[in-house]
């Protein structure tokens, strides 16, 4: 079904190509002469000439899959919807939004349920945040890096996002003086499950509906989805359907098993919500070809869970030397903020790398820093909560591999 | 604070101690029986946990019916199914194997879990007695519980899982060496 409607799109992208081509051709036949372009659409695409995609292996399981965003192949600190990443554990469910509710129940004065038309109803807020899975860039730690920032840092993307403050409909339904945790679950089949602690629920968490000024995409939660600024990806579940207010957490199995790093010693680290500070280098990065010596553009992200991006740090010459590199307007908390650095490349071969610091003064460690303390012993669902530097290899003939 | 005032609102207007709505009258007070319909979680203190009860014994039917195709006959996995039994002490040596019965603390997450996610294809056809006899089928394969032990809402958050005192709170970022400016790069 998938492959049909791949090749389907292909032949009608060489069909589009061709009559463009056609066009072209007549055109130049008559001095002059200018064909008039296409007509309107409801609802716009993007031109047959753009290519960027997220990428997936197959798979024998796909409702329970990932996919990768191209964040080499985007602009400035928002994913296009259509590009943002993926991560399923039961397929994306399709929801009728006028049958959808949220439930919210447990130490509560006031069981309610809301609509999606109650929920408009209130104030709402929007707020541009990145979201990355725990696992994002996991691999690097293994030392199985990826071979571009696609395949290595592709498990996050940055939205705006719309919708009403959690603390508001938690306050409607009325917090009883024991509650302390906010346990919520999506309306996948296999009804996703994670506890968040009160004080973050009260802090800056969003119940959204709005994603980049439409309504959120199906497999980014529609029509209800929580967003949980700057903590770790899993929590902020999908197809929001329901609350429950508790006085302990549910330790569902991702908060009990997965999303745990195993030390060493075999003990390991639990309720690791917050997502460190990281910076990859987009461009030039693994995959791509500079065409020649010269000046090039370095670009990159930036992102940390812990609030604003304060400073990223670029090295072309294998860490003899740093430069500052200047910071994208706007920088915002807990969102992607993108940073450039001029740069005159020798033709010789050399490494690029970046390192970026919070607002918190956290400077982001190199992989062997992390290995020392956290070492290589893989939990239950390989490395977790990984942030460590990512270098690129720039070879003398311009291509540009993984190290 | 808002609810507060209409508590106290409501006590000094001597009304029935009924819910009430707020000012707003946005949403729907939801009925006992609604939310027990909905309410799918269980806590490690057993809280949420249904009626019923199953032993490994009649466990093991089931599983072999709806979960060895995918887990193995003996919990060892089969790529990219993971493994559920097994590697039980493995924790602390070289080659840590965290399977369910080795790593996760509480056998009410497994039960949970089970209830919530399984079988991978069909979640939600289990009944309350078949997930209380497999969870009790997959932690005997461990000896985790007998293979007559009768699991259910009391005996459930009982059962002490090997790992159970296994996890710290996650010390970051104080412990990590992160190399920031006033720390020595």
């Amino acid at each position: 079904m998938k492959s049909d409607r791949r090749t389907l799109l292909a032949a009608s992208l060489a069909a589009i190509a061709a009559a463009a081509c056609e066009k072209t051709a007549r055109v130049a036949a008559e001095p002059g002469a200018r064909a008039l372009g296409d007509g309107r659409r409801a609802y716009g695409e993007r031109s047959p000439f753009e290519r960027a995609e997220r990428a997936f292996r197959q798979s024998n399981t796909p409702a329970t899959s990932s996919s990768r965003t191209p964040l080499q192949d985007t602009y400035g600190i928002v994913t296009p919807s259509s590009l943002h990443f993926e991560r399923h554990h039961s397929g994306v469910p399709r929801i009728d939004p006028s049958q959808h509710q949220l439930l919210i129940h447990g130490l509560v004065d006031r069981p309610v349920s809301f609509r999606l038309d109650d929920l408009h109803r209130f104030r709402s807020v929007s707020r541009i945040h990145f979201v990355e899975c725990a696992g994002n860039s996991g691999r690097e730690q293994a030392g199985r890096p990826g071979e571009d920032p696609q395949k290595s840092h592709g498990l996050a993307s940055c939205s705006e996002w719309t919708g009403v403050p959690l603390s508001v409909v938690l306050q409607e339904a009325g917090l009883k003086p024991t509650a302390s945790w906010v346990v919520a679950e999506g309306a996948d089949a296999s009804r996703h499950s994670r506890s968040i602690p009160i004080a973050k629920a009260l802090d800056d968490v969003i119940v959204a509906y709005g994603q980049n000024g439409e309504a959120v995409r199906p497999e980014q939660g529609y029509p209800l989805r929580l967003l949980v600024p700057g903590w770790e990806g899993n929590m902020n579940v999908k197809w929001l359907h329901r609350l429950e207010v508790a006085d302990e957490p549910a330790m569902s199995k991702d908060e009990a098993a997965s999303y745990t790093d195993l030390m060493p010693a075999g003990k390991a680290w639990r309720f690791s919500f917050v997502l460190d500070a990281k910076s990859v280098v987009t461009r030039p990065a693994g995959g791509q070809r500079l065409p020649g010596p010269g000046l090039h553009e370095i670009q990159g992200l930036a992102w940390s869970g812990r609030g604003r991006i304060s400073r990223v740090d670029v090295s072309t010459d294998d860490e003899r030397s740093w430069q500052q590199a200047t910071l994208q307007d706007p920088v915002l908390p807990k969102a992607f903020t993108r940073f450039r650095l001029p740069w005159t490349w020798s033709g010789a071969a050399t490494t690029l790398r970046s390192r970026c610091a919070d607002e918190t003064g956290y400077v982001q460690p190199t992989r062997e820093e992390i290995v020392a303390v956290r070492g290589l012993h893989e939990g239950p669902d390989g490395f977790d909560h990984y942030n460590g530097m990512k270098i690129w290899r720039v070879e003398a003939d311009g291509r540009v591999t993984h190290v | 604070m808002f609810s507060l005032l209409l508590i106290l609102l409501a006590a000094s207007a001597g009304t029935s101690p009924t819910p009430t709505r707020p000012e707003t009258r946005i949403g729907r007070v939801a009925s006992e029986q609604e939310i027990q319909a909905a309410s799918l979680n269980v806590f490690p203190s057993g809280k949420g946990l249904p009626a019923g009860k199953g032993t490994a014994r009649q466990g093991k039917l089931v599983y072999d019916a709806r979960c060895a195709e995918c887990h193995g006959p003996r919990g060892e996995g089969k790529d990219p199914y993971p493994p559920l039994a097994g590697g039980v002490g493995s924790l602390a040596t070289d080659h840590p194997l965290p399977t369910v019965n080795a790593y996760w603390p509480y056998a009410t997450s497994v039960w949970d879990y089970v209830r919530r996610a399984m079988p991978y294809e069909h979640p939600g056809t289990l009944t309350a007695d078949q997930v209380y006899s497999v969870t009790g089928f997959i932690l005997s394969l461990d000896r985790i519980v007998a293979e007559d032990e009768v699991l259910d809402r009391e005996s459930l958050p009982r059962v002490q899982m090997p790992n159970r005192d296994g996890f710290i709170p996650d010390p970051r970022p104080p412990d990590l060496p992160s190399g920031a400016p006033g720390r020595g790069r």
